[in-house]
């Protein structure tokens, strides 16, 4: 069986990609696919958690899976709600790069 | 010791007037449409019946019990619980019915039930559109229920809460016509004037439970406080100014204080003759017989602890002559009929101060009994006079209306005679019972006192008479147009007064002195009252005056009456030009009662007018103006508005990727924290 410690490491390090894609790229779509990164990587750690999480004897352990599934649920709105943010965007600006976007300033 | 009975009628004496002011008050806030007429003096007067009808059950299950057992009390829950062992507070919603309780619970219900019948008649064209019908027994009924809160509560706390509630009502209801402006700030004036006696009242309070804790068994309760009254007689408590003084002395005079604001004695006795800008039945119910009487009937409650300290009581007897006197000297001059009555009451309240103080509480209670009925009698009379003139209250304008108002006028001078003192009458026997009282005490100057309380007597049949003859007889010196519509009132109204004038007359009778008993060869140990209230209050003691003494102090006072009511009538009826002469000869003196002694200048211009002045020019234009708002909330807006104009805005940059930035160095460094 494939330890926690891997599980977790992998998750870290999707994590640390979508915070770095976030950070660094201005392209928005590109921005909101690391967003999406950052999300996974929790869910992966959720999952690896919940199965090596001993539980109450006798109840199914179900935890996790539950979570993942509001997180994936969570995700879908905000992803429509992004996409439309970025064809609007697109539609009055012919671009999509967050530089362009920098009006609301002091 | 008493071994109380309960008894679940003495909640009920003071709910139900307290659910009739509930009710009106859901009317008029949250209805908005005045409930029929009938509905609301229904729901009013029978309140206030019914609660005399289980007074006067309570009085009977009272009389019942076996002697020295007199007390029924209705513990309904622990209303404060706080504090552990010497700290421990607690206060029980309980009322409990005593004799004098009982006596003064009577009084308050059933002439409190005859006013409310009279203000049906009084108020009737009171057509507002604030409602004002039913506001004004909205009032009342809550009055009603404060009073016997005050008068029922078995604890100095909840005594203070009808305390504050009585002036409370006394407040709205002085101000009741408050379109006009000069009502309003009487009531303010009533309610400011008593909030220096409350401040006295509340100390007073909190000394007797520092008194009771100190010595490790706190308590608020009547009843504990006498049973545990020996511990503390002779603590001490260092005064600033004073030095070392007695609790009980320090307690007395700060109880006597509240007293003396409720009470309208000397030197807080301003407020009562303004007071009477409010509707005349309310004059009656809450200025003369009932709210008025709350401080003698507190220093009587707590009789024990006048009895313990003689400095105290000393000061009592002394507040209260004087008060009498000099309250009687003004109303000599007065020409507005209330303010005639109103400075009578202030004077009859101290004499009956001089009987608290003198030792003499049953004496103090009897004469609180018949005062209420004489002088509500006479306030209600006095009302139906300046309605049969359509509110015309200068007595220079009346006169001769023993003509227009005959039965007006007879009920008056049964009012009249009684509280001059005509023997017989019920004034007489209590005024008479006061004296003797004085006499027996032991009060430093007390020969003084029962010369002052002689000359009181006649300055008072004086001032009564000098009533009586300018407003029924003589020539009518009103405008002659009005003279047509000059009536009698309607039932509503006469029959309270009708019922009062017998109580007037008769009531002495209920304590009857033995002496006169005696003479009359009526029964033994005729004083019935006294005996009642006797286990309730601290002994008199006994006085050993000889029989033929009391007769020629009673002679006295009888000779000084009468020689009152000649003066005025040869004054006002037989001579009417002789007081004018009089005034221009004497014309300083005169001047000096007819503007009150300039009691009220010296006030304004000592207490009044500084206080405006400091609250004006420092209070206002500089603590408020310029440090709270100028430094403290616009300085702290400016100072914001500068950091933000200044540096914190170039943070916001427009660049949604050095947000982002900043929000992973800021989660970043929460991480990092916890993870440390």
């Amino acid at each position: 069986m494939i330890p926690l410690d891997h599980v977790i490491a992998l998750s870290a390090i999707l994590f640390a990609i979508g915070v770095v894609g976030v950070a660094t790229r201005r392209n928005l779509i590109v921005v909101m696919m690391s967003i999406e990164l950052m999300l996974n990587a929790v869910n992966l750690a959720f999952v690896g958690f919940n199965r090596f999480w001993p539980g109450v004897p006798g109840a199914p352990v179900l935890d996790g899976q539950v979570f993942v599934l509001i997180v994936i649920a969570v995700a879908a709105a905000e992803v429509a709600v992004g996409l439309g943010i970025v064809i609007s965007m697109f539609r009055n600006r012919d671009s999509v790069d967050l530089e362009e976007v920098s009006l609301l300033r002091w | 010791m008493v071994n109380p009975v309960e008894s679940d009628l003495l909640l009920w004496i003071v709910l139900l007037p307290l659910l009739a002011a509930v009710f009106h008050g859901v009317i008029i806030g949250l209805v908005r449409r005045p409930t029929e007429r009938w509905l609301v003096i229904g729901i009013s007067c029978g309140a206030v019946g019914l609660s005399f009808l289980l007074t006067c059950l309570g009085l009977a299950e009272l009389i019942q019990l076996p002697d020295g057992q007199h007390l029924l009390v209705d513990d309904v829950y622990t209303w404060i619980g706080s504090g552990l062992g010497a700290e421990n507070l607690t206060v029980e919603l309980a009322f409990a019915l005593d004799p004098v309780a009982a006596v003064v619970c009577m009084i308050v219900t059933g002439v409190g039930f005859l006013i409310h019948i009279y203000s049906v008649g009084y108020m009737e064209d009171d057509e507002r559109e604030d409602s004002g019908f039913q506001r004004f027994f909205c009032y009342l009924n809550l009055f009603t229920a404060a009073m016997l809160v005050l008068i029922l509560g078995d604890n100095l706390v909840l005594m203070f809460l009808g305390w504050e509630g009585v002036g409370l009502c006394s407040y709205l209801l002085i101000g009741f016509w408050y379109g006009d402006r000069y009502n309003a700030y009487c009531g303010s004036k009533a309610f400011i004037v008593n909030r220096i006696g409350d401040f006295g009242f509340l100390v007073g309070i909190f000394t007797l439970f520092w008194a009771f804790s100190s010595v490790g068994s706190p308590t608020v309760s009547f009843r504990e406080i006498e049973a545990g009254f020996d511990q503390i007689v002779n603590l001490t408590v260092s005064v600033p100014l004073f030095g070392e003084s007695r609790v009980v002395t320090v307690v007395a005079l700060c109880l006597f204080l509240g007293a003396c604001g409720k009470s309208a004695q000397i030197p807080l006795y301003t407020w009562l003759p303004d007071a009477m800008a409010g509707p005349t039945p309310v004059s009656a119910l809450i200025h003369a017989a009932t709210m008025v009487t709350a401080g003698v009937y507190m220093v009587c409650r707590v009789s024990y602890l006048y009895a313990a300290s003689p400095e105290a009581s000393a000061v009592v007897a002394w507040v209260g002559g004087i008060t009498a006197l000099f309250a009687a000297t003004i109303a000599i001059t007065q020409t507005d009929i209330k303010k005639v009555l109103a400075y009578s009451t202030v004077s009859q309240l101290g004499y009956m101060f001089l009987a608290a103080g003198c030792g003499g509480f049953s004496a103090a209670i009897f004469h609180l009994g018949t005062h209420a009925f004489f002088k509500a009698l006479l306030f209600l009379g006095a009302g139906a006079v300046i309605l049969a003139l359509h509110h015309e209250q200068d007595i220079e304008k009346m006169g001769g209306l023993k003509k227009f108002i005959p039965t007006t006028q007879w009920v008056f001078l049964v009012g009249a005679l009684s509280i001059a003192g005509i023997p017989g009458m019920s004034g007489f026997f209590s005024k008479d019972e006061i004296l003797v009282a004085v006499v027996a005490s032991h009060v430093p100057g007390k020969m003084w006192l029962y010369t002052i309380g002689v000359v009181t007597a006649g300055l008072t049949a004086f001032y009564m008479w000098r009533l009586q003859c300018k407003v029924f007889y003589g020539k009518y010196r009103g405008p002659s147009e009005a003279r047509k519509h000059i009536e009698d009132p309607t039932g509503w109204m006469m029959n309270p007064l009708y019922i009062l004038a017998v109580f007037a007359a008769l009531a002495g009778f209920i304590g009857l002195p033995q002496v006169w008993a005696d003479l009359l060869s009526g029964p033994e140990d005729s004083n019935s009252l006294g005996n009642f209230l006797l286990p309730a209050l601290v002994a008199a003691e006994p006085h050993a005056l000889e029989r033929s003494t009391e007769f020629k102090m009673a002679l006295l006072a009888v000779l000084s009456s009468l020689a009152g009511i000649w003066l005025a009538y040869v004054f006002y009826v037989r001579r009417p030009e002789l007081p004018g002469r009089i005034a221009a000869v004497l014309s300083a003196p005169y001047a000096l009662l007819k503007n009150k002694y300039y009691v009220d200048e010296l006030y304004d211009a000592a207490i009044v007018k500084p206080i405006v002045a400091i609250s004006d020019r420092v209070l206002y234009r500089w603590v408020d103006m310029r440090l709270i708002d100028g430094v403290g909330v616009e300085g702290a807006a400016r100072a914001v508005r500068s950091v933000a104009a200044n540096g914190l805005k170039y943070a916001q940059s427009g660049l949604t990727q050095s947000y982002i930035f900043l929000m992973i160095v800021g989660a970043v460094a929460i991480v990092g924290y916890l993870l440390r």
